[in-house]
């Protein structure tokens, strides 16, 4: 692998990373209100 | 780092995963399904709307991913969709396969989560007729294809309503056959002006497997039924004025445009029927939106 290709796959990985990352936060904030939510309603 | 230069691919970039879930599309699917569940009228806990309404998006992506996953020899064939992730190389179909099989069930599970078994199974229903009804097996074979197959596009709203309800009632249902209607207008107007694209993939639009002439008599038949089923709510007294109106005015409009294209011969611009595809669309977004409004407006 040259230089530039590794650097443009470090860089693909690390975005990916970055998204995946962001997706799987945005999912606990979700699960967590909906977790709220429920016990809300059910009050 | 063991990779070899002949061996490495980059991965497909987080955009790609997101170009797999047709966003544009989904646009439509996310505004109905909002629609359908603010026309029920049924409270809903605002967390649980967004999350229900975030399961009917993630469903409609899980299931495009899908369908390019499986079209994506005839995607390569075609001017319109050559540029795609798989065609076009920037990623490989296992990763669309499992991207798609992911999303889909976790739409389902998130959709049961939040709402109820009715809601749940309309979802997993209408990803699976997607998927297995109109792309597996319709699209190759059939110039109906996209008129049985529309009914995939025509369960966001009354998703939108159960989840919120509970239960199905006449107006969801009408809900429902004025987007399986409005299906072959849409789709066959641009496949009028996108021809020579799925003559070139083999694709038995009705355009190439029955002939343009029979495709506008037939776009003009289904938006006159469509336009019925459009003011239905109205005369029924499920909807007020408000939506009454609109579905008229807007629904003349179409019948007008899809009178032009139905008069007319091939030419090269197709300037009626590109107008029409994109009023189509339009008139979809306004009519909902009146909907919903109205039955706001009336609680």
């Amino acid at each position: 692998m040259t230089e530039i290709d590794e650097t443009a796959y470090r860089a693909r990985q690390k975005s990916r990373a970055r998204a995946l990352a962001i997706v799987l936060g945005g999912l606990v904030l979700l699960f967590y209100a909906i977790s709220i939510a429920k016990l809300v309603i059910n009050r | 780092m063991t990779t070899t230069a002949s061996t490495l691919q980059l991965p497909a970039d987080w955009r790609d995963f997101i170009a797999l879930t047709k966003p544009r599309v989904m646009t439509l699917v996310v505004f109905s399904g909002v629609c359908g569940l603010v026309a029920s009228g049924s409270a809903m806990h605002p967390v649980l709307a967004f999350a229900s309404i975030l399961a009917i998006a993630m469903g409609a992506g899980g299931a495009a991913a899908l369908n390019q996953w499986y079209e994506s020899d005839l995607d390569a064939k075609m001017l319109r969709t050559a540029n795609r992730p798989i065609p076009a190389g920037r990623m490989d179909r296992q990763s669309a396969l499992h991207f798609g099989v992911g999303i889909s069930v976790a739409s389902v599970i998130l959709m049961e989560l939040v709402s109820n078994w009715l809601a749940t199974g309309l979802l997993a229903g209408s990803i699976l007729y997607y998927v297995l009804i109109y792309t597996v097996w319709l699209k190759r074979r059939t110039p109906q294809n996209i008129v049985i197959g529309g009914a995939a596009g025509a369960f966001p709203p009354v998703i939108g309503w159960v989840a919120a309800s509970g239960d199905i009632t006449l107006l969801p249902f009408l809900m429902f056959a004025l987007i399986f209607l409005w299906t072959p207008p849409h789709s066959w107007a641009l496949a009028l002006f996108t021809k020579t694209d799925y003559a070139a993939a083999g694709v038995p639009m009705m355009p190439v497997a029955a002939g343009e002439r029979s495709a506008r008599s037939q776009i003009l038949i289904y938006t006159l039924a469509m336009a019925v089923v459009a003011v239905l709510p109205w005369s029924l007294g499920l909807a007020g004025p408000l939506y009454g109106w609109t579905a008229a005015i807007l629904s003349v409009a179409f019948v007008v445009l899809s009178a032009q294209v139905a008069r007319r011969s091939s030419d090269d611009a197709m300037r009626e029927e590109k107008q029409l595809f994109i009023f189509s669309m339009s008139y979809l977004f306004v009519l909902f939106g009146a909907l919903a409004l109205d039955r706001v407006m009336a609680l």
